[in-house]
């Protein structure tokens, strides 16, 4: 059996003896004996370490992962440079709690400033938060910002944002007591502006994501300006690692910027940890929730990083406070900053042209089948988009014998596909053949 | 030290009426206790306010505290000088008004004079 | 020796590169994105090699602290030790994605149902939901099943969450959130529930209570059966702040204590590292009555013993996070469970109860003790009324500490003791740890005497002095701006 506990025996019942007890029950005399549990935990037996390592790798071999991959639709495999998990692992970083003691946590208090910056860099906007759990939260989190900064208690959202997201904003919404109305797609996949400025009555604002659901980047410009002129605000949902090839949420009118940071470094690890990220105007910096990192001096005239405006939150507003969150993605964020500052200018734009290339070279070589329509063809995207084929699941059924993921199966029917850097296109020729061969098998059956 | 030019309030709040505008402010001892202000969450022309219920709130670095309406109406104008510069509370709490509010409601026998506030403040201490 | 360190922006050199990218055989297909939806400069990132950006962290973890540096009696957040196996296994499925299907993610689904059943077992819960990305993102998720489950009987005036006044923030925050009225009933002299104060408190619009047991003062409440009753019988729920967990592992359960709802934070009494302030994972516990309302998808076994993520809960308040929650939080706390099993996790516990008895025990006579009875994983102490008259306070008293090589314990809280020290010692600590503690905060208390003006000057260890907080907030820099 591993134990982490380093007293001996012997010194148990010398500290015991110190405080006058005579047994480790005597420290649980507070606890009513008929509430007490009466028979040891029934659970399984300890592992050893080695023990443990095996039964961890043979759960990893049941998922039978590995292969080409293209599906994205909200987590994505892009590469990770090695110096990221690494510099994460510092244990001085990792084993550390929220940077309350500013002059022992300048480590993470400036590497978190650099995250903010980082984001504000991406964003164009003036001001970013410690993070939140992610992108679907930080969207949750920005209704509330939109009810508290325009006293409204309605705001209307995409249908092209990511159904995970449109749920957690759902439940958030119905606590708070605020209505969403959602503005439809158009025949193109994008957002109907038209649908804006009937609706804006009693609005706080607007949220569209771009790229949305279904790959397709939408007319950002045209939805923020719509949302100005019914005195609304515009939250901007992005992909941040689009961001060096994209316009970016400053550059269309957006108020606030949010996502999820997992495309910057983080791996998938079915689902999380990942990190969202929220950044906003300085009008409304007061509104972002949770931690922000801000700049000061000491004494001796130094350059300090603390945790400021501390004052909005719940450990000292209590009920009153906007939200309820008492921590961040600390080492998430970090990571995607280290991203970022590996990546720079060039790499930012790289990567952002290299998904477009090999998406669009993928897509190309799909439409090119029999059977197989592009949902939007002349609808810009990035790293996604969805076909249409009566095949679908017998075309993801194929693949997985070769340890091929596929797009998703969108609940209509259509396909979700992804491409990022790490496909190559050797591997878009071999899907492109056997999706051949599986329509072909099914010819006539349809 | 406490100016006898208008009245104040158990949660120490000054308020100078004038026709029917109250216009209001913490107290010194307020701002004392609060320590260095850092911002004040200013209410917004047009806002409505009840007597007895907060209208803005004032931080500190460790501590934020509600600032409490002597009257019931509608907030006509505010203290802009203190969203860039919440330090002037502390410098002359008593000069620097927040919010001036056209009332339809006070109850002025709550309301204590100079002398009966510092008495008040004496003995809360 | 006092020093400033460059911003990684501030080491930028035109031209330089830490990237590389697998080569792209694929035409440039940029032109296929109208201009207008293009960037239109460069993003304004740093330049680095890569070396200099491995030097520019390595050094900034430097002035970092963590568990791994030293002892960290930070109260309330269990700073015990995160041992290296379980980071080195969390990496095994790094490279899942979460929308594979079913028949693709056995390992992990089978992973998280054993999890929840381990969790249950541990707290006498009925069901868990893996989902809440952290300890307040619990809290609120563990509130909306009160919600949802007072508004599906119809008795929608339960508006009201009553929450002592010496919980956690997060607890009325939360509430709030989650659509609640707060009531903070105040607390009794002993630390504990006010009975009388509770009874007065309840009544039909009363939705429920969020307790903390042990208490934030580090004390077992000793009257949970009565306050269990009297809420139940109000016909309000019992919310388990799972906070303290780590005091009562094996010993006694929520579940068994009459709590219907809790969270756990895995972060804290499961030994995942704390990430500087997270990633954490908030897992929620229920009772039967609370199940058709917890977050979907749940995960489910069909005939043939597959997992599946079932997302047809009708009843169900909802989704709370993207995906099933931070995977691989829950995957560290996972091998920690394993790795200790149910007689390692009761000597867990023992062993911080333990500890916290033997510092509060030392620290007798030398620091007050507000509430002077047996305390479970943690105590709180205050300075002495000498001290204070000698213009010491707890955050000077923090700051001694940092010099002494420590990480200071949590300080005022709870806010219901004037000045007070929270400090959890865990169960990783050997006595010798100790030892060295409790004579530094003696020493401390005897330089107070001696020195008073060294302990107001104090931290003189570290990279930087006490920090302007007043500007900061006044006047917020919170980016870079050259």
């Amino acid at each position: 059996m591993k134990s982490y506990v380093p007293n001996t025996e012997k010194d148990r019942l010398e500290m015991l003896a110190d405080i006058g007890m005579e047994k480790m029950d005597d420290l649980f005399a507070d606890i009513p004996a008929d509430l007490k549990l009466s028979r040891p935990l029934d659970l399984p037996d300890p592992l050893s370490e080695a023990e443990l390592r095996d039964l961890l790798h043979a759960f990893a071999v049941v998922n039978e992962e590995g292969g080409p991959l293209f599906r994205g639709a909200g987590a994505y495999r892009h590469y990770i440079p090695a110096v990221i998990p690494q510099l994460a692992m510092r244990s001085e970083f990792y084993t550390a709690y929220t940077p309350y003691q500013a002059e022992m946590s300048q480590g993470m208090l400036q590497s978190l400033f650099e995250y903010q910056t980082v984001i504000c860099r991406l964003t164009g906007l003036d001001a970013a938060n410690a993070s939140v759990y992610d992108g679907a939260t930080a969207a949750a989190e920005a209704l509330l910002m939109l009810r508290d900064n325009k006293r409204k208690k309605k705001v209307l959202y995409s249908a092209g944002l990511n159904p995970d997201v449109i749920a957690v904003m759902k439940t958030y919404a119905h606590c708070a007591g605020l209505e969403l109305v959602e503005l439809p797609l158009n025949d193109k996949g994008v957002t109907d502006v038209s649908a804006v400025a009937p609706n804006m009555e009693g609005a706080a604002g607007v949220i569209a994501a771009s790229p949305n659901y279904f790959g397709c980047i939408e007319p950002m410009a045209e939805l923020a300006a719509a949302a100005h002129a019914a005195n609304g605000l515009f939250v901007a949902y992005v992909n941040p690692i689009t961001l060096g090839v994209l316009a970016r949420p400053a550059d269309y009118g957006a108020d606030i910027a949010i996502g999820d940071g997992q495309p910057l470094g983080l791996p998938m690890a079915y689902g999380g940890p990942y990190v969202g990220f929220m950044a906003a105007t300085k009008k409304l910096m007061r509104n972002l929730p949770g931690r922000i990192a801000g700049e000061t001096r000491d004494a001796e005239g130094n350059r300090v990083f603390v945790l400021t405006l501390q004052a909005r939150e719940q450990h000292i507003r209590r009920e009153m406070a906007s939200s309820n969150i008492c921590s961040n993605q600390m080492l998430c964020a970090i990571m995607a900053a280290m991203y970022c500052c590996v990546m720079g200018p060039a790499g930012m734009r790289e990567v952002g042209e290299q998904n477009v290339a090999k998406a669009h070279l993928l897509a190309k070589k799909l439409e090119k089948i029999e059977g197989i329509s592009l949902r939007y063809p002349e609808t810009p995207f990035f790293n996604e988009f969805v076909i249409d084929t009566p095949y679908a699941k017998e075309i993801n059924e194929a693949l997985a014998d070769y340890s091929i993921t596929g797009g998703l199966i969108l609940k209509d029917g259509g396909m979700l596909w992804c491409a990022t850097e790490m496909n190559g296109t050797d591997e878009f020729d071999f899907v492109c053949d056997i999706i051949q061969d599986t329509i072909d098998s099914m010819g006539g059956e349809e | 030290m406490v100016p006898n030019d208008r009245k104040y309030t158990r949660d120490h709040e000054w308020v100078m009426v004038e026709g029917n505008v109250a216009r209001m402010g913490i107290t010194a001892h307020a701002a004392e206790a609060l320590g260095d202000i850092v911002y004040v969450e200013l209410p917004q022309v047009g806002d409505e306010t009840v007597m007895g219920e907060s209208y803005c709130v004032v931080e500190s670095v460790k501590a934020s505290s509600s600032v409490f309406s002597a009257v019931t109406g509608t907030v006509v104008e505010v203290n802009e000088e203190l969203d860039a510069a919440p330090e002037k509370l502390n410098e002359d709490a008593f000069k620097n008004f927040i919010a001036a509010v056209e009332f339809t409601e006070i109850n002025e026998d709550e309301l204590m004079d100079a002398e009966e506030y510092e008495k008040f403040c004496e003995e809360e201490a | 020796m006092r020093s400033e360190y460059k911003l990684i922006f501030e080491r930028s050199h035109e031209g330089r590169r830490a990237y590389d990218l697998p080569p792209c055989d694929a035409p440039c297909a940029m032109s296929e994105i109208p201009e207008g939806l293009r960037a239109s400069a460069p993003l304004a990132l740093p330049e680095l090699g890569e070396v200099d950006l491995v030097r520019h962290y390595t050094n900034l973890s430097r002035r970092n602290f963590g568990v791994d540096n030293g002892f960290y009696p930070l109260g309330s957040c269990t700073m015990k030790y995160n041992p290296k196996i379980n980071e080195e296994l969390a990496t095994v499925f790094d490279e899942v994605h979460p929308l594979l299907d079913p028949e693709m993610s056995q390992g992990c689904l089978a992973l998280m149902k054993e999890m929840e059943d381990m969790l249950c077992e541990i707290c006498g819960m009925d069901a868990f939901t893996l989902q809440p990305a952290a300890g307040a993102h619990g809290e609120l998720t563990g509130l909306m099943h009160i919600r949802a489950y007072h508004e599906h009987r119809g008795d929608t005036g339960r508006t009201t969450i009553i929450v002592p006044d010496a919980a956690h923030g997060t607890n009325p925050a939360s509430a709030a959130m989650a659509g609640f009225k707060v009531k903070e009933i105040k607390s009794a002299p002993d630390g504990g529930v006010d009975l009388d104060a509770l009874k007065e408190a309840v009544g039909p619009d009363t939705a429920g209570l969020m307790l903390t047991n042990p208490s934030t003062l580090g004390l077992f409440e000793r009257n949970i059966k009565e306050i269990a009753k009297i809420v139940h019988e109000a016909g309000g729920l019992l919310y388990y702040d799972g906070a303290n967990l780590n005091a009562i592992m094996g010993i006694v359960r929520p579940g068994d204590m009459g709590f219907d709802v809790m969270h756990i934070n895995l972060h804290k009494t499961f030994s995942t590292p704390h990430g500087g302030g997270g990633p954490g994972s908030g897992p929620v516990g229920v009772k039967k009555h609370l199940i058709p309302f917890m977050p979907v998808p749940r995960i489910e076994e069909n005939d043939d013993g597959l997992y599946y993520l079932d997302y047809d809960k009708p009843d169900s308040f909802g989704k709370i996070k993207s995906f099933y929650g931070n995977f691989g939080v829950i995957v560290k706390a996972y091998c920690y469970i394993r790795s200790l099993g149910a007689a390692g996790l009761k000597e867990a516990s023992e062993n911080a109860v333990l500890n916290a008895n033997y510092i509060m025990n030392k620290l007798r006579g030398v620091y007050e003790i507000p509430h002077d009875r047996i305390c479970m994983h943690e105590c709180v102490v205050t300075p002495t009324e000498e001290m204070m008259k000698n213009e010491v306070h707890t955050s000077d008293i923090a700051k001694a500490l940092i010099d002494r090589g420590y990480h200071p314990p949590t300080i005022y809280f709870p806010l219901i003791v004037h000045e007070a020290m929270m400090i959890e010692p865990t169960e990783s600590e050997a006595r010798e740890t100790l030892d060295e503690f409790i004579e530094a905060m003696k020493g401390i208390a005897e330089q107070v005497k001696t020195d008073p003006a060294a302990i107001h000057a104090a931290p003189v260890t570290t990279p930087v002095g006490r920090p302007d907080e007043v500007t900061a907030a006044r006047k917020p820099i919170v980016k870079y701006e050259g």
